[in-house]
């Protein structure tokens, strides 16, 4: 078993096929990626992850799940990932460095690949201060750039962080990072996406996107910069639900600006529905903000250098499929993992 | 030098409930320098802690002294004659002078008046900030004078990460500017920008706190001894 | 003194010598009324009150103790009296900590003309310190008056001389 992985391995590596893994074909092979995202549930029901698998299958190539995301506990990422794996769709877990040191993150990984978990995505978390445990101690060991170029040194040089060989080889994985193009300081983003893309990222997910020519101008530059040749590029894009939370996500998260455009277009959408029939208020919003994402994304298939989306519906995994088939994106390459 | 600020008085009262006469010990170097343990300030927390005990009806009585430096036996070595008559001496020093006075005199029981927080100085008048975590293995010549161990909450050695925020603020506290931000300005501003391009790689925790209580010895500077078969 | 079975307030006015100091004069020379109880003690600014001078004052048997300064922006010695101000906001919050009602101390901020003003709030200040009663501190056997300021004196004092300045705080 152990040297038809290494052989796996090698070959890999000759036909630039890193992990094997579906998203990295997907993205391998020319066409337009989409990947989606699942938060885990604050307990271990199995049931409430594998129930969220149908909403998403057959409509993205592989799916986040997040790792106690703003600091809150929640199933881990692995446990999860593993859970929606056996149910047919390709996990991207998530390893933040504010609760892991180089050992655990090593170690997990480790263990995610033993159960066929290819794609990662590396962060550097959510501070704890923002979650449910203010008071615990940050690790950060390494940041998130560490993390990449140490996972790319597992897999292509089969040796662990202090040097020694990892015995029947390393892990194949798919190496993925994030990316906030216009969070300050703005001109230094695409300078620290290259700076990703040298320490070993293969694939990068965009914070949400509306602002589309401002978003067009960093894209420019990261192809300028040589980026591209070497990473893809996920823009990360969202159904808006309300213009209330469009205006909360333009003034409480960082990096990301929400043009008046969108927001005028979501109040309009209720013209002529009366105020107290709360049913139709919502779902002309929800409606509105699922058209105004499928527009984006057109734009962004026709943006040079980005290579697929990223679909973030936050306690919304019901709009991907409309989204995903009002795009054009349906069916997936290869159906189902 | 070290900063460090006076527990509440009510914190203080908690731990004196069960003591009848104690005295108090301030330091006039790094505390008195922030205020917290000089003599004045010990004055000042002695009054307000003999007035609480009273009125929560257990009165203590609190004597005053301060000393020069709490960390160096030579400095301390004089309280040792008046301590049989104290239940308990409260240190105005920092968390070393707290050891330093509980090492040299085991027999009496220490109390910390103080909170002692960091490693920093002052950047306006009445504020200190944080500035060196003692990682034991300096890297400000990297980052143009600013400390990514300190200043930035995640400790990134390639930063800034995705959060800064609102011309260069840290998304953790608002007040707290991104040092990541800085430090690229500050490296822009001696035309070294481009060092940063470089992926500094992971740090060896081993000389930081990480890796055991540390210490500094200076054989150069050690009472020196004669050898066996020497004089 | 015998202040066993009748209360009589103890209050202490740290007056500036430029502005409150001369209010109170003036109060006095309108014959203004304002309270016996209230023992004013001239210092060149308000500025220099320690929130020690105020606590030791409270200590040696003071129920009350007013810092009266100049208007603010108009301080002699340009903000003496903003950190007065500071000073005694500060003490407020840790007399709820102490177990002493925070309107045991307060500051005001009077010119040199207010000698009308100054009675009004010193007249105010003694009556809150009367209807607060004793704060409950065993007083001590000789007048609070200037106690605040005569640290030398204080009993609880381990005779420390200040090497630089020979002298005490």
């Amino acid at each position: 078993m152990k040297t038809q992985q290494l052989a796996q391995n090698s070959a890999a590596t000759d036909s630039g096929i890193k992990s094997g893994s579906n998203l990295e074909r997907v993205l391998a092979a020319g066409d337009f990626a989409v990947t989606g995202e699942i938060g885990p549930p604050k307990n271990f029901d199995a049931e409430k992850v594998r129930n969220k698998v149908s909403l998403l299958k057959g409509y993205v190539d592989a799916a986040n799940i997040t790792d106690n995301q703003t600091g809150i506990v929640r199933m881990s990422s692995i446990g999860a990932g593993i859970l929606i794996l056996g149910e047919g769709l390709e996990p991207v877990i998530q390893v933040t460095c504010r609760d892991r040191n180089r050992l655990a993150m090593q170690s997990d990984i480790l263990g995610a690949a033993a159960h066929g978990i290819k794609n990662v995505l590396c962060l550097s978390g959510d501070h704890q201060s923002f979650g449910n445990h203010p008071g615990a101690k940050n690790v950060h060991d390494l940041d998130s750039m560490q993390l990449v170029r140490m996972f790319q040194e597992m897999r292509d040089k089969n040796q662990f962080q202090c040097g020694e060989e990892i015995s029947g080889g390393g892990p194949p994985l798919f190496i993925g990072a994030a990316a906030n193009p216009f969070a300050d300081p703005v001109d230094l983003r695409p300078l620290r996406l290259k700076k990703k893309a040298i320490a070993g990222t293969d694939f990068v997910q965009t914070q949400l996107i509306f602002d589309m020519a401002r978003f067009k101008e960093y894209m420019k530059k990261t192809v300028d910069l040589g980026v591209t040749e070497t990473v893809a590029v996920l823009a990360g894009v969202g159904p808006m639900k309300s213009p209330g939370m469009a205006r909360y996500m333009r003034d409480n998260v960082p990096g990301i600006t929400v043009p008046d455009e969108i927001i005028e277009r979501l109040e309009d959408a209720v013209k002529g529905i009366s105020k107290d029939d709360k049913e139709a208020r919502s779902h002309a919003w929800r409606s509105e903000g699922i058209k105004i994402c499928i527009e984006q994304i057109e734009e962004l298939k026709d943006t040079d250098g980005v290579a697929g989306v990223h679909i973030m519906a936050i306690e919304w995994e019901a709009a991907i499929k409309p989204i995903v088939e009002g795009a054009g994106l349906y069916p997936r390459p290869g159906g189902d993992t | 030098m070290i900063v460090a600020d006076q527990k509440p008085v009510s914190d203080i009262k908690e731990m004196l409930h069960d003591k009848r006469k104690v005295l108090a010990v301030g330091c006039g170097t790094c505390v008195a320098v922030c205020f917290a343990g000089g003599k004045r300030e010990v004055g000042t927390l002695c009054s307000a802690l003999r007035m609480a005990t009273e009125l929560a009806g257990e009165p203590v009585e609190i004597d005053e002294t301060v000393v020069q430096r709490q960390c160096e036996a030579e400095f301390i070595e004089h309280l040792g004659d008046k301590l049989g008559e104290y239940d308990a001496i409260l240190s105005l020093g920092c968390g070393v002078g707290v050891q330093s006075l509980a090492d040299k005199f085991p027999g009496t029981r220490v109390l910390p008046g103080l909170n002692t927080k960091f490693m920093g100085g002052p950047t306006e008048q009445g504020v200190w900030a944080e500035r060196c975590q003692g990682c034991g293995n300096c890297l400000l010549d990297y980052t143009g004078g600013i400390c990514p161990i300190t200043r930035c909450p995640k400790q990134l050695m390639n930063g800034p990460c995705g959060g800064t925020e609102h011309g260069g603020q840290c998304e953790v506290d608002p007040s707290i500017p991104c040092a990541w931000y800085n430090i690229w300005e500050r490296m822009d501003k001696l035309e070294i920008q481009d060092e940063l391009m470089e992926i500094r790689p992971p740090k060896d925790w081993s000389t930081s706190r990480d890796g055991g209580m540390r210490r500094v010895v200076r054989k150069d500077l050690q009472k020196p001894v004669l050898e066996e078969d020497e004089g | 003194m015998n202040g066993d079975t009748e209360y009589q307030p103890e209050i202490i006015a740290f007056c500036c010598m430029h502005c409150a100091y001369a209010a109170a004069d003036l109060a006095g020379s309108s014959r203004l009324e304002y309270p016996t109880a209230l023992k004013i003690v001239a210092i060149p600014c308000t500025g220099r009150m320690d929130t020690g001078h105020i606590l030791r004052s409270f200590e040696d048997g003071a129920d009350g103790v007013l810092v009266a300064g100049c208007l603010p922006g108009r301080c002699h010695y340009i903000n003496g009296n903003l950190y007065a101000r500071q000073r005694v906001d500060y003490l407020a919050d840790l007399f709820e900590q102490i177990g002493l009602q925070r309107e045991r101390v307060r500051m005001i901020n009077v010119s040199a003309g207010m000698g009308a003003k100054f009675a009004e709030l010193a007249n105010e200040f003694a009556e809150t310190i009367e209807r607060l009663g004793p704060t409950g501190l065993k007083r001590k056997p000789r007048a609070a008056a200037v106690a605040g300021l005569q640290l030398a004196e204080n009993e609880h004092v381990i005779h420390w001389v200040d090497r630089d300045t020979g002298g005490h705080t």
